[in-house]
């Protein structure tokens, strides 16, 4: 359900706002309850990573954002959606690629320019160059110049989650929502795509939602890391990361760093023995 | 030498070798021509006897194009309907299995009941023997999208019809054109049947008339130009396949891991 809360429009610097919301799957006897009492509110420009064990509700949040899926019970406030005016514009990665086969990497990258609004227009009136060079600025950034041409199969696991993130970027979400993105990737390509990941965010500021399971991958590039419990899947801590920003690799080593991922761990290994430290 | 050249000829000696076995076997055991006739001779009449087998042979493309044309406009659309509706997979399918299992031979009289004798009833029958591995194959190939890809798109508040456009549609090709093959040899037999029931033209009404007149090298004739058609037909619907659907088949030419 998408409605605008009872008490009045959120303050406009919120752009998701969560509230007791509710998730449960399957048939009054065999009830999975995927999400318990959640609440949470992100604002505009926030970079929030969700970190828990699997089954512990981070993809339901993520899909309750993107609009895929509906809480069973409670408010789900989504800046722009289910109200006139400019609808939120979504950029959306996953684990997998899932580029299209049959499209080379440049018009891959372009589908979201063919579909969302504003660009839309100008995809019929035929301003395919100016779009294409977009792409190929883009596809730069992350280290994919010259590829645009290629088709998928011709690139690695790697470069291929590049052009994934590219797709996700192209037509400047200001909500970005990241289903581990970097989860099936070596682990210096991962350290190269955070950097990119980071130098993007502090460029255009979308507001990011980032579902992971690697808490370097959180503490480095999130603003506030939000650490889930499975059974029922539900926030139990919520922090800010006080990090100064650009962060580097050299920043994951320092003792602050590690000591903060050393606690969200103890935090998770806890709640998964079921002595849940709350906050 | 190259490997595919070494392949080729290599597979073209075994189909030659195939027609010379026949050929020789039926010489050393004087296999009369009324029973098993040789190649060469059906070979033969197909030469000496094309003008009067051609008008027939015409009718049959005719009616089988015709067919198959209708077949696959059909099928691609009850295939999208059954693979985008719940409702329609759940009602279409049974139907169509059922239907499918009804030997063809036997709706033909029905058709000729409706219709009259002749180029209609092969038009239908060509049409339903390949309607149904179009649709089997289209409604796989729609129920084969990534529901990630299907989220993406709806994230971008893209209409079912931009999704089917975009994601559906191509991602099918690769099944309907895998369907296309089958379907192109069954509308063969969907209209030869047809026409072996009930017609005064076609390949197979020659073969009926011949068969009754123990005119035995005519009815092979009749059945090499019905192989060699259904050869033809492939090969085309192939070499579309490989221009639209290349993606589909990956090639390692690039290198990467």
């Amino acid at each position: 359900m998408t409605t605008i809360l009872e008490n009045g429009v959120p303050p406009a610097d919120r752009v998701i706002e969560l509230e007791n919301v509710r998730v449960a799957f399957g048939g009054p006897k065999n009830r999975v309850t995927a999400l318990a009492e959640t609440s949470l509110r992100i604002a505009r420009g926030e970079f929030v990573a969700l970190v828990g064990p699997s089954g512990c509700g981070k993809s339901t949040i993520l899909k309750l954002v993107a609009g895929t899926l509906d809480a069973t019970e409670g408010h789900v406030f989504v800046a722009g959606r289910g109200i006139g005016g400019s609808p939120v514009r979504i950029g959306m990665a996953f684990q997998n690629p899932t580029l299209l086969p049959w499209l080379n990497i440049r018009d891959n990258v372009m589908l979201p320019l063919k579909i969302v609004p504003p660009f839309r227009g100008g995809f019929a009136a035929k301003r395919r160059i100016e779009y294409s060079d977009r792409v190929e600025a883009l596809l730069g950034r992350v280290g994919l110049s010259g590829f645009g041409d290629k088709f998928p199969w011709q690139l690695s696991g790697g470069m291929q989650q590049r052009a994934s993130l590219c797709r996700a970027l192209i037509h400047d979400p200001t909500l970005l929502l990241l289903d581990e993105p970097f989860g099936a990737l070596d682990q210096f390509t991962r350290e190269e795509l955070w950097e990119i990941m980071q130098t993007l965010w502090i460029d255009r500021r979308p507001t990011v939602l980032l579902v992971t399971h690697d808490l370097k991958e959180a503490a480095y590039l999130a603003s506030r890391i939000c650490v889930m419990q499975a059974r029922p899947g539900r926030i139990i801590k919520d922090d800010a990361v006080p990090f100064a920003r650009p962060r580097t690799i050299g920043t994951a080593y320092e003792p602050d760093f590690v000591s903060l991922t050393q606690r969200l761990r103890e935090c998770i290994v806890a709640a998964r023995s079921g002595q849940a430290v709350l906050p | 030498m190259t490997p595919l050249l070494r392949r080729r000829l290599l597979s073209l000696a075994c189909i030659l070798g195939f027609f010379i076995a026949w050929e020789v076997l039926c010489l050393v055991f004087h296999v009369s021509s009324i029973v098993l006739p040789r190649p060469s001779q059906a070979l033969v009449t197909v030469w000496t006897r094309f003008p009067a087998i051609w008008p027939h042979a015409l009718q049959t493309i005719y009616t089988t194009l015709l067919g198959l044309g209708l077949g696959i406009v059909v099928g691609f659309l009850l295939g999208m309907l059954i693979g985008s509706s719940r409702l329609a997979y759940d009602t279409a399918y049974p139907m169509l299995v059922g239907f499918s299992s009804i030997p063809k031979v036997a709706v033909v009289p029905i058709f000729v009941m409706w219709f009259g004798a002749g180029t209609v009833p092969a038009v239908l029958t060509a049409m339903i023997m390949c309607i149904f591995p179009i649709v089997v194959n289209v409604a796989t190939g729609l129920a084969a999208t990534e529901p990630e890809l299907r989220d993406f798109m709806k994230t971008l508040q893209a209409s079912e019809l931009e999704i089917l456009w975009n994601i559906g549609l191509p991602r099918t090709m690769p099944y309907f054109f895998a369907s296309l093959k089958v379907a192109a040899t069954l509308a063969f037999v969907g209209s030869v049947t047809s026409e072996t029931v009930a017609s005064n033209r076609g390949i197979g009404n020659l073969m009926m008339i011949a068969s009754s007149s123990f005119d035995v090298p005519l009815v092979f004739a009749g059945l090499f130009i019905l192989a060699a058609l259904g050869i033809g037909l492939y090969v085309v619907f192939s070499l579309i396949e490989a221009r639209v659907t290349g993606w589909a088949v990956r090639r390692d030419e690039f290198g990467a891991d």
